[in-house]
């Protein structure tokens, strides 16, 4: 069943930025959508309504680019409850530590080593 | 005098049919094939990433380091298929499929430093590798610092 549901919020999530593109009249370019949906996703956790969508949908919901905003509210959150002002700078950077860190690394290694198709 | 203005110019009428052919030659987007493609694919990505996570969590990782480990081993497959040239051509049905999975964020920060590598190891891929992520994190972060001084001030 939780197969089911991260497929159908993960899918549902992928639509809503497929709509942005296809019909508004706005010039919304992946990277408006990168942006706009990890600051929309970390909007939503700050307020309390993610996680309930992270219960329910599983990697549906921390799969898709608002789970990332996700994490690092809720790291930043939790850093100041836990070391007071300070946390608010390390929080969100250490809860997503492995995520970024991982896109860079491998981002640079795949980049050094493959080259494009049309080279 | 103040007339004048009321009645479009011979050049403003010609900008004007331009822009109603260009809007009516442009191909419109066969919305339904690509709202089911980043459906479907979207979708499935985030089925994969259930079963990565059910893995890690059933071999003893905690909730957080099993999300950890799940993003990890998306980023690096999606960096590797991005090198492959196969990511792109999965992205060509998907769309948005592609792009709002975390595979996405990683696909952008593969993609563009490849593209500039002929510019070197520092200028090429070290300095594009955030041409998309660099908003990313700098849009995350300072949110995210927002929220914790919000939390901070009022809890």
């Amino acid at each position: 069943m939780d197969y089911v549901k991260a497929f159908v919020v993960g899918g549902a999530m992928c639509v809503i930025g497929q709509l942005l593109i296809d019909l508004t009249s706005y010039k919304i370019t992946p990277a408006h959508i990168l942006v706009g949906f990890v600051t929309g996703g970390a909007v939503l956790s700050g307020l309390g309504l993610y996680q309930p969508l992270v219960d329910y949908a599983g990697a549906g919901a921390t799969v898709p680019l608002p789970g990332f905003g996700h994490i690092l509210a809720q790291g930043a959150i939790k850093g100041v409850q836990t070391k007071g002002l300070l946390g608010a700078f390390s929080g969100g950077v250490e809860a997503s530590a492995v995520g970024i860190a991982a896109a860079i690394i491998f981002g640079y290694l795949a980049a050094v080593v493959f080259t494009p198709k049309g080279e | 005098m103040t007339d004048e203005k009321l009645i479009p110019s011979d050049r403003e009428l010609q900008e004007m049919q331009y822009q109603m052919m260009v809007t009516s030659a442009k191909p419109k987007p066969p919305l339904l094939r690509n709202v089911l493609g980043a459906f479907v694919i979207g979708g499935a990505i985030c089925v994969f990433g259930q079963a990565l996570l059910n893995f890690f969590k059933s071999s003893g990782l905690a909730k957080p380091e099993a999300g950890a480990a799940t993003s990890a081993v998306l980023v690096f497959l999606a960096a590797l298929l991005t090198g492959l040239g196969v990511y792109d051509s999965i992205a060509k049905y998907a769309g948005a499929g592609t792009i709002v999975p975390i595979t996405g964020f990683a696909n952008s920060i593969v993609a563009p430093a490849m593209e500039f590598r002929q510019e070197g190891m520092v200028f090429g891929v070290g300095q594009r590798i955030f041409t998309l992520a660099g908003p990313v994190l700098a849009f995350g972060f300072v949110t995210a610092w927002l929220i914790g001084l919000i939390t901070y001030l009022f809890k």
